[in-house]
């Protein structure tokens, strides 16, 4: 794995009537790895996730995505950044493939290149034979995995997943993990995924990042945080035990 | 730059495959048909032997058999209101649904968004008003043998690009309260508000408050020719009126003083006297009367842009 860093926050801070929802958060993500994004509810995952792509303004501090600024070059972000939302944000009157043919002329893609693109996404993700239906008709799992099919539309070198296992029975997350999975490896994407299901991430994620209530209580590798929190001799170990011992302290 | 044009299409399918469009235009399109058959009829057995080509104009002109309104008024009335349809959900319902933050986490501005929403409904306007006149022509056509002159002609163009730069104009306020109300409801509300302010509460009041303060002046020529002036300055903010002063100089020629359907009183007899017909203003005078108009409805619609511009660009995209 190389040590590039693709996406470099400097005492990132945004400030919602007062209150700090993100606070002085500076942390790396490295080129092709997928960084676990954890925290309880309301850490500030999603604003964090929202400076990085443009779509809100930083009250203070600095962001870097591809050594890009969202803040002042958001057009050239947002093109390479593919965005799973964490509400989806789907028009439901659309089928999976007006959906992801709308992506694709809003990312200037040639429309025999868009043709070929979509058909092989729908099928990497397992909607091929859903494609005609209207997405309000959709389940969870079949909404978030067109959500996944639009990064693929989109090739985006970088992906954020906001909780994309986020209401999905075991054998949907295991598809969705083995998706991510697979866009990483085969796609070399690089991920910034935030979720809340420990297990999960602790199976996939390179490294990890701790947010609670908007500060970045602790990042790096899995052995690294226990090593941390349980000294060198403890050989097994959980994320879940690590997550709860910083949440605990915090 | 294909951002403009996908999210332009997508209004488009958008507003032809819903039914608020649908039933919006079919209204229009019947009110228009009835009104027009009705003058048509009244225009064909009152004036046998007229010359047909002056009969043109009053197609639009004439009240219908309801005796409540000529088309023209009835664009200048109902038209805002297919303004306010097309546009009062438009941002804070897709801000509801989660798309908006989609739409922007793609490689496109802001200001585009608002622009595609904005053209693709100015397109509806114009089918729309285009469809309509062209139905109403083609039925004084064949049905009554009223045919238009090359005039007439430019003057309904003329009228045309009026009456779309005003009913846009609706469209923007209704764009900018999309923008700044989160709730569709809300939004439907303030602009409903707005348009009956205009409508009906402004002119009366105006007219109102000059008879007032005037009052205490004698009644010379002069204090009543000042005190119409006034009037007329104040009136003139108010889109509905500039609409009306505008389309009635042009489609109207020989009207002299031109007045809103509510502060005009005049029964559908007074507009058929013969004293019309003396010494129409020619089009290209009317065209020249009407240009401040069309200037200051533009100005209008630019107002309502800027300010939503500057309120968007600012705005947080993430639904709460
Ligand atoms: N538009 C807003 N106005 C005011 N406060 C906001 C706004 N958006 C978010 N917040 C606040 O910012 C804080 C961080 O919210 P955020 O959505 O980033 O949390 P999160 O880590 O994504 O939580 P979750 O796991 O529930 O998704 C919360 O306290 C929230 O109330
Ligand atoms: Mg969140």
């Amino acid at each position: 794995m190389s040590s590039e860093s693709v996406i470099e926050t400097q005492e990132l801070t945004k400030i919602y009537y007062g209150r700090a929802a993100v606070e002085n958060l500076s942390f790396s993500v490295y080129a092709g790895e997928i960084f676990g994004f954890l925290g309880p509810n309301g850490a500030g995952k999603t604003t964090t996730l929202l400076m990085l792509l443009g779509l809100t303004e930083p009250t203070n501090g600095s962001a870097r995505v591809l050594g890009m600024d969202p803040a002042r070059e958001p057009i050239k972000v947002k093109s390479v950044i593919g965005y799973l939302q964490e509400n989806m944000g789907f028009y439901s009157d659309l089928n999976a493939r007006q959906m992801l043919q709308f992506i694709a002329d809003l990312n200037d893609i040639k429309a025999d290149n868009a043709k070929e693109r979509i058909t092989a996404a729908l099928q990497t993700v397992g909607l091929a034979e859903e494609q005609d239906k209207k997405i309000a008709a959709y389940s969870r799992g079949m909404r978030q995995r067109l959500g996944i099919a639009e990064l693929l539309i989109k090739d985006s070198k970088v992906a954020f997943l906001d909780e994309p296992t986020l209401g999905l029975d075991p054998d949907g997350t295991n598809r969705m993990i083995e998706l991510i999975q697979s866009l990483c490896r085969d796609k070399k994407m690089t991920i910034l995924l935030s979720s809340h299901m420990l297990h999960q991430v602790q199976k996939i994620c390179h490294r990890i990042g701790i947010m609670i209530k908007g500060r970045m209580v602790a990042q790096g590798h899995m052995d690294q945080l226990a090593e941390e929190k349980f000294g060198v001799g403890k050989e097994q170990y959980t994320l879940e035990e690590i997550y709860m011992k910083y949440f605990q302290e915090a | 730059m294909g951002g403009m044009k996908t999210i332009i299409k997508k209004e488009l399918a958008d507003h032809f495959a819903s039914y608020r469009f649908t039933i919006i235009f079919a209204l229009i399109a019947m009110v228009s048909l009835i009104t027009a058959y009705m003058v048509g009829w009244k225009i064909k057995t009152e004036m046998e032997g007229m010359a047909s080509q002056s009969a043109f104009l009053l197609l639009f002109t004439l009240p219908g058999a309801m005796g409540l309104f000529s088309l023209v008024q009835f664009v200048a009335f109902f038209g805002p209101l297919v303004g306010l349809v097309l546009g009062f959900d438009t941002i804070n319902r897709e801000r509801n649904e989660g798309t908006l933050s989609k739409l922007l986490s793609q490689p496109i501005y802001r200001d585009v968004v608002i622009n595609g929403k904005f053209l693709a409904g100015v397109v509806l306007i114009t089918v729309m008003m285009v469809s309509i006149v062209l139905v109403i022509t083609a039925l004084g056509l064949i049905v009554m043998g009223i045919i238009p002159g090359i005039e007439e002609v430019w003057r309904i163009i003329v009228y045309l690009i009026i009456s779309i730069i005003y009913i846009s104009l609706w469209l923007g306020v209704a764009i900018l309260f999309s923008i700044l109300f989160r709730s569709p409801a809300t939004s439907a509300l303030a602009a409903l508000a707005v348009w009956i302010f205009f409508s009906i509460i402004f002119p009366y009041s105006v007219s109102v408050l000059a008879n007032n303060i005037f009052e205490t002046v004698e009644d010379n020529p002069e204090a009543i020719a000042q005190r119409a002036k006034i009037v007329k300055v104040f009136i003139l903010l108010s889109p509905q009126e500039l609409y009306t002063d505008a389309t009635a100089t042009i489609i109207d020629p020989t009207r002299k003083s031109s007045r809103s359907i509510i502060t005009s009183g005049a029964g559908p007899m007074e507009s058929l006297s013969m004293a019309r017909f003396s010494g129409p203003l020619p089009l290209i005078q009317s065209v020249l009367i009407v240009v401040p108009y069309i200037i200051s409805l533009i100005a209008l619609t630019v107002v309502c842009f800027a300010i939503s511009y500057v309120v968007f660009m600012r705005q947080e995209i993430r639904s709460l």
